[in-house]
């Protein structure tokens, strides 16, 4: 549902094999301002394709093969043999909603530093036994997971050595003590910068308003991160990256039996949970205010929102059609039309639903001129309030579902999306036939099914507002 | 809709399997129409998608003072409508289709992109040769899409101050060449820009000669060239302005700029003016700068991260960047942001250090073949986005080189030796071609004076 965190990796990974080989279209250095210049941000381009397809004949299916190691880690394997290349995906349940709150910032430190060194090899040994195979190890830590993606040459020696690689930083990862201040340092070096960005200071105020005192509201400050000690990542490793709580993807040039055996290379060394973990508070909807925090530039940096919905709820689907109608979708949608067409409020004004384990937030954003600011929130607020009244138009409707459901194939032509959704519903343990199922579960919404999703789930007088801008602080 | 779309992919993905075990992928064929419009198409039929690409050579650095931006500008206003197809149409049939789309503008070209389920691809060549021949552009539609162009350039450089010393760089690095002009365009340029500079824009570079169209995914060639033909094959061909080279004087000597703006650390940007791809044959400097960035930044054990961040910590983060092709001049890039306590002046000692080493010792045999393996590795994994496929088509086509080369170049990167790399840094990382940018932090509240630095280590 939360379109833009699949196409902005598409865009970044794409980015990112660019520059390796020196093609990206930039004519700035990477972290520089790339002078590629989109229409429209790519992180809110909407996923979508065709009803031809319905007359297609279903043949043999490529299905999701699942099972259970030896240690307890839940596999999810796809054999797709087009390449020869192999993705791997190693999820745990230790992303920032494990953490104390006066240690916020242990989660994103103990991934860093899982890969810092192991028993058997230095940090830069690491890096150069992935490197030299050609592979690319990446990971990312959001508020449910933890995660690990390792993409190889299927090729023997090459597959070889990146997966035992993979395995060894995940099972005997050693926490040097000079790596840890290093990273610390970075850290706190990252989370003070961010503390004068106008975007990262209204996410940061967003997600604190929204959740309270759920373990989501949490980001690092230089305080929480200096308390953190070596120990901390120790038992934070040992408490949360365990074999019952690990889930692991695998898709590519594989058969099963060397699909068995990598996940067992990866997870049968893995800690073993001592118990079910810490149960987490309810998440609470907030009462609704408005925040406005000063800021020198030039735009403000509006969020709107609320928690919203879970993974497995059974509003996702009337939730997903409507946000397209409402904010999601690409260059047709109501926000897109009545902000940007119209009025030319804005660059980027979007909304997503971004379903976690818990109710995750629905988040209304946009950027506009410091002296328009008033008129375009007023603006988003209308938009927002008559799509809650009367739902979206029949005519609406039906172009949603022509977007989604005909462009259902583009969320898996390529191994990286579809490992992406393998990923996905292995970890919230959602039916295997989910991807079977999407379709159909789209092409059931009805106009009063949304109407009432967004009645239940996007409450008015729960809707919090943040404003970083307006001038000087 | 209760077929389930999801095995049919997967029947798709099953038949590919059994024709693709030679592991020999179709080349790229080319046509060109009788209007000049050259058209490239790649076959892959791992999905039943297709990406669908039309590139301009007419990028920022083909514009004239007083109206940078413009090039972007016309971008936006591409999606404004034609005389068949009226503003918001043109979207509201592609997400119909089931599509993405999305368009970007670069120094040396302007390029709109599709991707869609196979069967709307008839759709996407007959909405884009609409629009490249019959596209209105009104000052009322104009009047609102300057300003969102002006919003765009408040986020992504106003308010970023990265941003502000790239910009700054260019600005500084290039006295005659149009490289020295953003291409979201000066603010100023946005403000006074009239319906009529982009009009003109228009009418100037879009014609099917100044054109080029990737199509790759799961099409047949022969039918993409008929289609191509009975689309793109009614619109006549434009005489096209002649370009003028606006070479760039020699540089002689170091050239420095501060950056003030609201942020925690300094950044440091230091670009060499260096060359890019010509002749693809007889080059070979550009083979040996890409390996040495490689060398440099290609992982995480390459040099700079592991000297600069691991183990002097005098860098938070560090990298290198360096574009093989190009329709301008080329550049190498070293950036970095120093840690906590740390200045600017000393990680610009610490880069400097490394490019001494490297011309003084030259590099390994290991680190030269670790670059080569992400290379090779890199071929591979490319060919798992059809979109990374056609971009690479673009970049090639839009620099002046063919797509036929692009496993020659590759494969002259494969070929390049530790002396050419050492020869490489040695001739271009000197400081007659050196333009350096620092950014000057400033405290968010003005009035309160940013502390010294401590000058502690964490």
């Amino acid at each position: 549902m939360r379109e833009d965190k699949e196409l902005r990796s598409e865009g970044e990974k794409l980015v990112a094999h660019y520059k390796m080989r020196g093609y990206i279209p930039s004519c700035s250095p990477k972290s520089g301002a790339a002078s590629v210049i989109l229409k429209r941000p790519l992180s809110f381009l909407v996923s979508a394709a065709v009803l031809w397809m319905a007359a297609a004949v279903a043949q043999a299916a490529l299905p999701i093969q699942h099972w259970t190691t030896s240690s307890g880690a839940r596999v999810y394997f796809v054999e797709s043999r087009g390449i020869p290349m192999l993705d791997i995906n190693v999820d745990f349940d230790a992303g920032g909603r494990r953490v104390p709150a006066d240690k916020a910032g242990l989660g994103g430190l103990t991934h860093a530093l899982v890969k810092a060194g192991s028993a058997g090899h230095s940090e830069e040994q690491i890096s150069r036994r992935i490197a030299d195979v050609g592979a690319q190890l990446g990971g990312s830590v959001d508020r449910d997971r933890a995660g690990f993606s390792l993409r190889t040459l299927s090729s023997e020696r090459e597959r070889e050595q990146a997966t035992a690689t993979l395995a060894e930083i995940l099972q005997t990862p050693a926490f040097p003590e000079a790596a840890f201040t290093r990273e610390k340092a970075r850290l706190v070096d990252t989370v003070k910068e961010d503390e004068t960005k106008p975007d990262a200071i209204a996410s940061k105020a967003f997600y604190r308003l929204l959740y309270a005192a759920h373990p989501y509201a949490l980001a690092p400050t230089a305080e929480t991160v200096l308390r953190i000690q070596r120990a901390d990542v120790e038992g934070y490793y040992r408490a949360n990256y365990v074999a019952e709580r690990a889930v692991v993807s695998i898709l590519g040039d594989a058969d099963r039996a060397l699909a068995e055996r990598i996940a067992e290379q990866l997870t049968a060394g893995l800690p073993r949970a001592l118990g079910a973990p810490p149960p987490l508070p309810a998440v609470v909807r907030p009462r609704s205010e408005t925040v406005r925090i000063a800021h020198p530039a030039s735009q403000s940096h509006i969020l709107l929102g609320l928690p919203a919905i879970t993974r497995k709820d059974p509003d996702y689907f009337p939730m997903l059609v409507g946000n397209y109608i409402l904010g999601g979708g690409g260059f047709v949608s109501r926000l897109y039309l009545e902000v940007r067409e119209k009025r030319g409020y804005a660059y980027s004004v979007y909304s997503y639903f971004l379903p976690l384990a818990q109710e995750g937030p629905f988040q209304i954003g946009l950027q506009t001129k410091n002296e328009q600011a008033e008129e375009a929130l007023a603006r988003v607020r209308v938009v927002l309030g008559g799509f809650l009244a009367q739902g979206p138009s029949a005519a609406e409707l039906k172009a949603a579902k022509q977007n989604l459901i005909g462009g259902f194939a583009l969320r898996i032509d390529s191994n990286r999306k579809l490992l992406d959704q393998v990923a996905l519903i292995g970890y919230y343990q959602l039916p295997l036939t989910w991807l079977d199922d999407f379709t159909a579960g789209v092409g059931k919404v009805s106009v009063a099914e949304v109407r009432a999703a967004f009645a239940r789930r996007v409450l008015t007088d729960n809707l919090v507002t943040v404003v970083v801008g307006g001038g000087q602080k | 809709m209760r077929i389930p779309l999801f095995r049919f992919l997967f029947a798709f993905l099953a038949l590919v399997m059994a024709a693709s075990t030679a592991g020999a992928q179709g080349a790229a064929q080319e046509r060109k129409l009788a209007n000049g419009l050259r058209v490239i198409v790649k076959e892959d039929h791992r999905a039943p998608t297709v990406v669908h690409m039309v590139w301009y050579r007419a990028g920022s650095m083909d514009e004239v003072s007083g109206t940078s931006g413009v090039a972007h500008v016309l971008e936006h206003m591409m999606f404004k409508g034609t005389k068949k197809v009226k503003s918001g149409e043109f979207s509201r049939r592609i997400a119909a289709a089931g599509g993405r789309e999305n368009a970007f503008t670069n120094r040396d070209y302007t390029a709109y992109f599709q991707q869609v389920p196979k069967a709307a691809l008839p759709l996407m060549l007959q909405l884009e040769a609409d629009r490249m021949s019959n596209l209105l552009v009104t000052a009322d539609e104009f009047s609102r899409e300057i300003k969102v162009v002006m919003e765009e350039r408040r986020l992504r450089t106003e308010d970023q101050p990265r941003a502000l010393v790239a910009e700054a760089l260019n600005a500084e690095a290039y006295f005659a060449h149009p490289y020295r002009r953003p291409v979201i365009g000066w603010m100023n340029d946005l403000e006074n820009m009239s319906y009529l500079d982009a009009r003109n824009w228009y009418a100037r570079w879009y014609v099917p000669n100044n054109a080029f169209v990737v199509v790759v995914g799961d099409v047949k060639a022969d039918e993409v060239f008929a289609l191509a033909q009975e689309y793109y094959g009614r619109i006549k061909a434009g005489p096209l302005p002649a370009r003028k080279p606006q070479l760039e004087p020699e540089q002689r000597g170091v050239r420095r700029l501060v950056v003030k703006a609201p942020a925690e650390l300094p950044y440091l940007l230091m670009g060499w003016k260096c060359p890019v791809l010509r002749d693809v044959d007889k080059d070979s400097q550009p083979y040996a700068l890409e390996v040495l960035a490689g060398v440099l930044d290609g992982n995480e054990s390459a040099r700079l991260n592991q000297s600069l961040v691991r183990n002097s910590r005098i860098a938070s983060e560090v990298g290198a960047g360096y574009d093989t092709t190009a329709r301008g001049p080329g550049m190498c890039f070293l950036e970095g942001t120093p840690s906590q306590g740390r200045s600017a002046a000393e990680l610009e000692t610490g880069l400097r250090a490394e490019l001494a080493r490297l011309v003084q010792d030259g590099v390994t045999e290991d680190e030269l073949a670790r670059v080569k393996a992400q290379v090779v590795a890199s071929q591979v994994f490319k060919r798992d986005s059809i979109f990374g496929q056609a971009m690479e088509i673009g970049q090639f086509e839009t620099a002046g080189l063919s797509h036929k080369d692009i496993d020659r170049v590759l494969d002259r990167i494969k070929a390049v030796t530790a002396e050419q790399v050492r020869a490489a840094a040695k001739e271009y990382f000197v400081d007659d071609a050196l333009t350096v940018v620092v950014l000057d932090p400033q405290p968010l509240n003005q009035t309160k004076p940013r502390p010294a630095p401590s000058g502690v280590r964490h």
